[in-house]
């Protein structure tokens, strides 16, 4: 029992209530919800270390045990991407408060991203299925209310698409519990994965685990990412860069979680599909990224490719690979968010977001062109920075398992981002600067710290993989060995 | 019963897809609402449809229900419920900004 | 336009809501030990609001009972989380609950539950979203 588990989930909860009650006070928002972006990450830091010392920390809700109550579950994975959350939400926030505008802000913003961080951190601390779908339901709409937000023609278009998507994804993601609750006659997801290792995984479990892989590539964009482009390029930066950072890692978490954990046993059936599929999102993604001469759809299509190669260290299922993927996972939220950010920023101090309309922005903004170079770098993997050792990593493990061709798109891929990316700085940034200060249509002021934030995160990230390595070790141990999730979760009591 | 009831969600799931495919927001998110009883349905059907007393303690009952499934589809039903309103709300004002509930009118344009 | 006559539906509403009203209090203290509890009971609390919208203008309503339906929402969800935390500071697992017996004057030997408080907040957050989303399909013309 360690009631730490859960204040992930309550402090974000609390603070947001507490701002509903205080609607019109702006100021007191702003500083409650830095706080509380502030404390959770405080907190999720303390976590690790008390995993790291003490190995995975549980908590049964109300004292009932393992299989009958409702089990938060903290491994090093959940608590390493709970770290990450706060970051990606911290910079996301200040990015907020200089380009949100006051009539979002008045219309329940600041509560809205705190609930969404609610379902965000609930969904990797949970160990209990049905109570995964609630934080998914959480963060879900929490995001349906963002992504409207404003109430702009194009807003409302995309998000109907968006909520409507969602919506039946969530109805197969109820109808594939209730198949597993048949089956096995629990919910819980070490008890599940307990009497899926004693029946044995035979065909008809094996078609629920597919269930449950539609389900979660619907929310992680793993090749059913057609709803992607439109939601993300609708909404306002701060809120794109939120979902980009956020939202279908939230997927890949619960993928990553259910093919380790629960169905890991016919790996040469799901796993490789697993992998068919991220190596198609890659091939698309990319495609889709060098196809575009718009800076919000190169960013959505370059969400994908990360989606695809996060999940080819799935497939290929060895301790190498799922270091590399989890590696790259943390590295992706940080990065999308950033990339978003800047993008975000050029459109804001432009007016447009066509390419073709862009250009010379660093004879302006030299700092801000800079970065983007950065993170460009960092993006396409090239050594110093954190791109890079996540996909050595993933490629090894690929090419361990005899996946060759996932490795390699892998690899073609990451050169086909380098082009995307550098399509928009070459453009964007590079050449002739006929757009003079005055002329701007909004400023950078106070939007360039939270972005030289996540690229500082970035940096250090690569810099300091020396150091980072080891957390990341615990969680692939604890991913590779789920005797150890199940141990905790069931400490002091007989398995049922 | 079972299978009686596995052939009324099948029902109503193909209904609810019937509506969820065809033009009008409205018909789309009856549809949505359609396909989610269906789910709940699925869920009772699916923890077995047991003949017993209520799952409390001090009871006289030799045989009891399932709590769990029951406990399901409450959460379920509240969700769909938050979802549905929300979901309802914003197809109303899509037609009040946009001007039109056509699905079709509704794909956008790269321009504008 | 001409104001409809509906003297029939108004006598009706006025003795209605009292008794939905009792009832929904009734169901909300006997989810203790047998079915009800905050969610129906804060479905039927929200219902008879509901008929009193239904029955009189919704300015009306608002004027007799001018509370910020979302602050309700709120403040239920924040006391059910509280009470979750109270168990946090005793040392037992999040959401906890104990009971006890005490004498009290009129009623006599009660048990007191920290459930009940829990339950009440549950309540209030029904409550609070059920009307908030009536109010607001409603409110839009």
């Amino acid at each position: 029992m360690n009631n730490v588990v859960l204040l992930p989930i309550i402090i974000p909860l609390l603070t947001g209530m507490i701002m509903i009650i205080f609607r019109k006070n702006i100021r007191f928002q702003r500083a409650f919800s830095i706080f509380a972006i502030l404390a959770t990450g405080a907190v999720s830091v303390f976590l690790m270390a008390q995993i790291r010392a003490k190995g995975i920390q549980t908590l049964q809700l109300g004292g009932w045990q393992a299989p009958f109550g409702i089990s938060m579950v903290a491994d090093m994975f959940s608590a390493l991407l709970l770290l990450t959350t706060s970051v990606v939400s911290f910079c996301c926030l200040l990015f907020a408060f200089r380009s949100i505008g006051k009539e979002r802000e008045a219309s329940y913003f600041y509560p809205m991203v705190l609930f969404l961080i609610t379902g965000v951190n609930g969904s990797f601390l949970t160990g209990d299925l049905f109570n995964l779908y609630v934080c998914f339901e959480v963060m879900l709409i929490s995001s349906y209310v963002l992504i409207t937000l404003g109430g702009t023609k194009k807003q409302l278009r995309e998000s109907i698409k968006y909520v409507l998507t969602n919506i039946v994804s969530s109805f197969l993601f109820l109808v594939a519990i209730a198949y597993l609750y048949a089956m096995t006659g629990t919910l819980n997801l070490a008890h599940l994965s307990v009497r899926i290792a004693e029946a044995g995984q035979d065909g008809l479990m094996t078609t629920v685990a597919i269930l449950f892989l539609i389900v979660f590539s619907m929310k992680a964009a793993l090749f059913l990412f057609f709803w992607l482009p439109g939601s993300y390029s609708a909404p306002p930066t701060a809120i794109a860069a939120l979902f980009a950072g956020l939202l279908t890692k939230v997927g890949i978490y619960a993928l990553f979680r259910m093919f380790t954990l629960v169905f890991y046993h016919e790996p040469q059936i799901t796993h490789l599909i697993i992998g068919v599929l991220g190596a198609l999102t890659m091939l698309l993604g990319a495609i889709g990224a060098i196809a575009y001469w718009d800076i919000k759809k190169i960013l959505t299509y370059n969400v994908m490719v990360g989606v695809g190669f996060i999940m080819a260290g799935l497939a290929s299922f060895t301790p190498v690979a799922m270091t590399g993927s989890i590696y790259y996972l943390i590295h992706d939220m940080i990065i999308k968010a950033l990339i978003f950010l800047i993008g975000g920023t050029m459109i804001h101090l432009t007016g447009t977001s066509k390419l073709k309309e862009i250009s010379g922005l660093i004879g302006t903004h030299p700092y801000l062109g800079w970065l983007f170079f950065i993170a460009a770098l960092s993006l396409s993997g090239i050594p110093p920075l954190s791109g890079f050792l996540g996909k050595v990593y993933i490629t090894q493990g690929t090419f361990e398992t005899g996946y060759y061709w996932l490795g390699a798109i892998g690899l073609i891929t990451s050169l086909m981002v380098l082009f995307s990316i550098m399509k928009i700085f070459m453009n964007g940034f590079w050449g002739e600067t006929y757009l003079s200060e005055e002329m701007e249509k909004g400023t950078t002021k106070g939007l360039m710290f939270p972005i030289g934030l996540l690229t500082v995160a970035t940096i250090v990230l690569g810099v300091g993989a020396e150091g980072i390595i080891e957390y990341v070790n615990l969680a692939t141990e604890s991913l590779m060995n789920p005797k150890l999730y199940i141990e905790a979760v069931f400490r002091g009591n007989v398995t049922p | 019963m079972e299978t009686l009831m596995s052939i009324l969600v099948g029902l109503l799931f193909s209904i609810g897809t019937y509506l969820i495919l065809s033009k009008t927001l409205l018909r789309i998110v009856l549809g949505a609402s359609i396909i989610s009883h269906g789910v709940n349905l699925l869920i009772l059907t699916m923890g077995g449809l047991k003949k017993g007393g209520l799952p409390l303690l001090g009871g006289n009952n030799l045989s009891y229900t399932d709590a769990l499934p029951q406990a399901l589809i409450l959460t379920a039903i509240v969700i769909n419920f938050a979802v549905t309103a929300l979901f309802l709300v914003l197809c109303y004002r899509t037609y009040q900004v946009v001007g039109t509930d056509d699905s079709e009118q509704l794909r956008g344009n790269e321009d504008e | 336009m001409k104001k409809p006559n509906d003297v029939i539906l108004h006598s009706v509403t006025k003795a209605a809501v009292v008794i939905i009203l009792t009832f929904s209090i009734d169901l909300f203290f006997a989810g203790h030990h047998d079915p009800g509890g905050g969610f129906i009971g804060g479905l039927g609390f929200a219902s008879a609001l509901t008929l009193l919208l239904l029955a009189f203008d919704i300015e009306w309503v608002r004027e007799n009972i001018p509370i910020d339906f979302k602050v309700v929402t709120a403040s239920g969800v924040l006391i059910a989380v509280l009470t979750g935390l109270g168990s946090v500071v005793f040392d037992a697992p999040f959401l906890s609950q104990t009971f006890d017996y005490f004498n009290l004057p009129i009623f006599g030997k009660t048990e007191l539950a920290t459930a009940v408080i829990f339950d009440f907040g549950v309540a209030l957050a029904v409550i609070g979203t059920a009307v908030t989303i009536i109010l607001s399909i409603a409110e839009d013309r």
